[in-house]
C-alpha cells in the first residue's frame, strides 16, 4: 500500500495522546489507593490538556487524508458496518471525555486531590474511566481499520490492534515520563520504567507479527486473479500507458533496499535507543535525555507506520505487475 | 431478485479497447460529472477509467498466447468495499444488484478502493471522490432509448460480441445460460465476494482421431494386405470382404 502521511501522522499522534490519557489516569487510580502519591489537579489538567494537543494534532493530520473533507460528518453514519465510522464516532466521544477530565482536575486546581473530600475529584474518576474506555475503545477501532481488510493478509491478524495498542501506549508513557520530569519529577521515574516495559512488550509484539508477515502465504496469485491456470503469466499491458490510481494508491514506490532500512531504522528508534535511554536515564529523571528519547521513538514510530503500510501487499497489484 | 452483471468471453475478446472508449465516453457525458483526465498529451497521462483492457502471454514462445483481459467492477454479491464505507456512499441497490458510489455523500476517503481485492475502483483526482462502474444504470433504464440499446456501453461497442449482459439470477437468461454451459468463472474466488460479473474461459475445438481412424480395416484406399478368412471360417464383419 501507498503509505499516506495524514494516515501515519493520525495514527502516531492520537495513540500518543491516549497512551498519555491512560498514564495519567493510571497514575491517579494507583494514587486513590495510595500505592503512589497523590498529585495536584493542575498536574493532571496540565497533562490532559497536553494529551488533547496530540488528539486535536492527529484529527488534523487526518482531514489531509479526505478528498471532501467538508462532508466528513457523513463518515459518522456507518457505524453499524463500518471501523472506519466506529473511529470516528470513539475519537471525538474520547476527546470529549479527555476535556472534562481536564476540566474537572483544572476545577480541582492547585490541592492535592483527595477523594472522599472533594467532589471534583468523583467527577475526574468518572470521567477518566468513561475515558478510559473510550480510549481503548478508539485503540481497537484505529487497528481493526486495518485488520478487518481479509485479503490485506499482512494487516489481517490479531497483531494489529494488539500493536495499535501496544505502539500507542509505549509513546503514550515515553510522553508521560518527559512530562512528569518537568512537573512532577518523582512520578517520571514510575513513567519511565513503565514505558520500558511496554517497549519490551511492545517490541515482542512487533517482531513476531514482522515474523508471521515473513512466512505469509498469499492466497491470491495470478491464476486465480485471472482465472487462467499456468505457471507462466506475463503481463504486457496494463490498461494504461502512463500511471493510473491503481498503480499510485497500493505500491509504496520505493526500492525494496530503502524498504528493508526502514524496517531496521523503525527496530532501532521505536525500541532499542528509547529503551536504552530509558534505563540509562532512570537514575537521573532528566528532562533532556527523556526528550530526545521520545523524538526518537516518535521518529521510529512514524518508520514503523510508514513500513506497516508498505509491507501490506494489496490482491489488486496482481494485475498490475510491471511496477512494483 | 436480479443481479445485473456482464459476461466477458476471453475466447473471443480481441483487446481492441472499444468497451474503454464507448465506457469513458458514455460516463464522462453524464450527469454525475467529467471523468478526469490529467495531463492528456504529457509524458505521464493519467485519468480516471471504468473500464480497463489489459494484456497478458500465458506460456512461453512458442507455446504462448495471448490473452486480453477486459476489467471493471465485478458488482459481487457479496461487495466488501460497501460496508466499511464510513458514509454510506458505497452501496449496493437491491432492486437490481449494481454496486454504486454515490458522489455526493462520498467523502473521498479512498478506504473502499482498499477494501476491493480488484483495484477496480478508481479516484477521481477532480471531483475527489470514489468512482466505479456504474453498468451503466443511466442508460440501462432509458426509455428513451430503443429497447435493444438499453445495456451498458462497454457492450454496446464490443465489436466481436465478447460481452453479454444480463441477469444472472434469473437461471434462464441468456447470460445464465451461458455461465452453465460454457464454462463460466469467477474472479479471485477465495475471497467469497461472489463477483456477480464472470469470464468465459479460452476454449479450443480439438479434434481427437484416434489410431484406429487412421488405419481403418477396410479402408479402401489402403493397400495393406489384409487376411481374409475363408467362406467357411469366423469372420469379424468389418474383416471380411463379402
Amino acid at each position: 500500500m501507498h503509505p499516506a502521511f495524514s494516515v501515519i501522522f493520525l495514527t502516531t499522534l492520537i495513540g500518543a495522546g491516549q497512551g498519555l490519557f491512560l498514564a495519567l489516569f493510571i497514575v491517579e487510580s494507583l494514587s486513590i489507593v495510595d500505592i503512589l502519591p497523590k498529585q495536584t489537579g493542575s498536574f493532571y489538567a496540565t497533562g490532559s490538556l497536553l494529551a488533547l494537543v496530540f488528539l486535536v494534532l492527529g484529527l488534523f493530520a487526518s482531514f489531509f487524508h479526505l478528498g471532501r473533507p467538508e462532508r466528513a460528518w457523513r463518515s459518522a453514519t456507518m457505524w453499524r458496518t463500518s471501523w472506519l465510522s466506529r473511529e470516528v464516532i470513539m475519537l471525538p466521544a474520547f476527546m470529549f471525555f479527555l476535556f472534562l477530565y481536564m476540566v474537572y482536575h483544572y476545577s480541582v486546581g492547585d490541592t492535592v486531590a483527595v477523594v472522599a473530600e472533594h467532589d471534583g475529584v468523583r467527577a475526574t474518576v468518572l470521567a477518566g474511566i468513561v475515558g478510559s474506555i473510550l480510549c481503548v475503545a478508539l485503540y481497537i477501532c484505529t487497528g481493526m481499520i486495518y485488520a478487518c481488510l481479509k485479503f490485506l493478509q499482512e494487516w489481517h491478524t490479531p497483531y494489529t490492534p494488539i500493536n495499535y495498542i501496544l505502539l500507542g501506549m509505549m509513546s503514550g508513557f515515553t510522553l508521560a515520563a518527559v512530562y512528569a520530569s518537568l512537573s512532577s519529577p518523582q512520578l517520571s521515574k514510575f513513567f519511565a520504567g513503565w514505558a520500558a516495559i511496554l517497549i519490551v512488550t511492545a517490541t515482542i509484539f512487533r517482531l513476531a507479527s514482522l515474523a508471521r508477515n515473513k512466512r505469509l502465504k498469499h492466497k491470491s496469485t495470478i491464476k486465480t486473479a485471472l482465472g487462467v491456470r499456468h505457471t507462466k503469466i506475463r503481463q504486457t499491458a496494463r490498461g494504461a500507458m502512463g500511471g493510473s490510481f491503481n498503480t499510485r494508491e497500493f505500491f509504496h514506490g520505493k526500492p525494496p533496499e530503502f524498504f528493508n532500512a526502514v524496517r531496521w531504522f523503525f527496530i532501532m528508534c521505536a525500541f532499542v535507543v528509547p529503551f536504552l535511554i530509558l534505563l540509562l536515564s532512570s537514575s537521573s529523571e532528566s528532562f533532556i535525555l527523556f526528550s530526545i528519547a521520545l523524538l526518537v521513538q516518535y521518529v521510529g514510530l512514524l518508520a514503523e507506520r510508514w513500513f506497516f503500510f508498505a509491507q501490506a501487499n494489496h490482491p489488486q497489484n496482481l494485475y498490475y505487475q510491471s511496477i512494483s | 431478485m436480479t443481479q445485473l452483471a456482464l459476461i466477458i468471453d476471453l475466447n473471443i475478446c480481441v483487446g481492441c479497447s472499444a468497451c474503454v472508449t464507448s465506457c469513458k465516453q458514455w460516463n464522462t457525458s453524464g450527469t454525475a460529472g467529467p471523468m478526469v483526465d490529467e495531463n492528456p498529451y504529457g509524458a505521464e497521462p493519467t485519468g480516471t477509467f471504468f473500464n480497463r483492457v489489459q494484456t497478458y502471454e500465458v506460456g512461453e514462445y512458442p507455446k504462448m498466447e495471448t490473452l486480453h483481459f477486459p476489467k471493471s467492477c465485478l458488482h459481487c454479491e457479496d461487495p466488501p468495499c460497501v460496508p466499511v464505507c464510513p458514509t454510506g456512499a458505497s452501496h449496493k441497490r437491491e432492486s437490481d444488484g449494481i454496486v454504486l458510489v454515490d458522489y455526493d455523500k462520498c467523502i473521498g476517503c479512498k478506504y473502499c478502493s482498499w477494501a476491493c481485492p480488484y483495484g477496480v475502483r478508481e479516484f477521481d483526482e477532480h471531483q475527489k471522490v470514489m468512482k466505479k462502474c456504474t453498468l451503466c444504470v443511466d442508460r440501462i433504464y432509458d426509455e428513451k432509448l430503443p429497447e435493444a440499446e438499453r445495456k451498458p456501453a462497454c457492450v454496446m461497442a464490443c465489436p466481436t460480441n465478447a460481452r453479454l449482459f444480463g441477469d444472472v439470477h434469473d437461471p434462464e437468461s441468456e447470460v445464465s445460460v451461458t455461465i452453465r454451459e460454457s464454462g463460466g468463472y469467477q474472479l479471485m474466488p477465495e475471497w467469497g465476494t461472489q463477483p456477480a460479473n464472470h469470464y468465459l474461459p479460452r476454449r479450443k475445438t480439438h479434434t481427437h482421431i484416434h489410431e484406429d481412424e487412421l488405419i481403418r480395416v477396410d479402408n479402401p484406399l489402403k493397400k495393406e494386405d489384409i487376411p481374409k478368412p475363408n467362406r467357411d471360417e469366423p469372420s469379424l464383419e468389418d474383416a471380411s470382404s463379402w
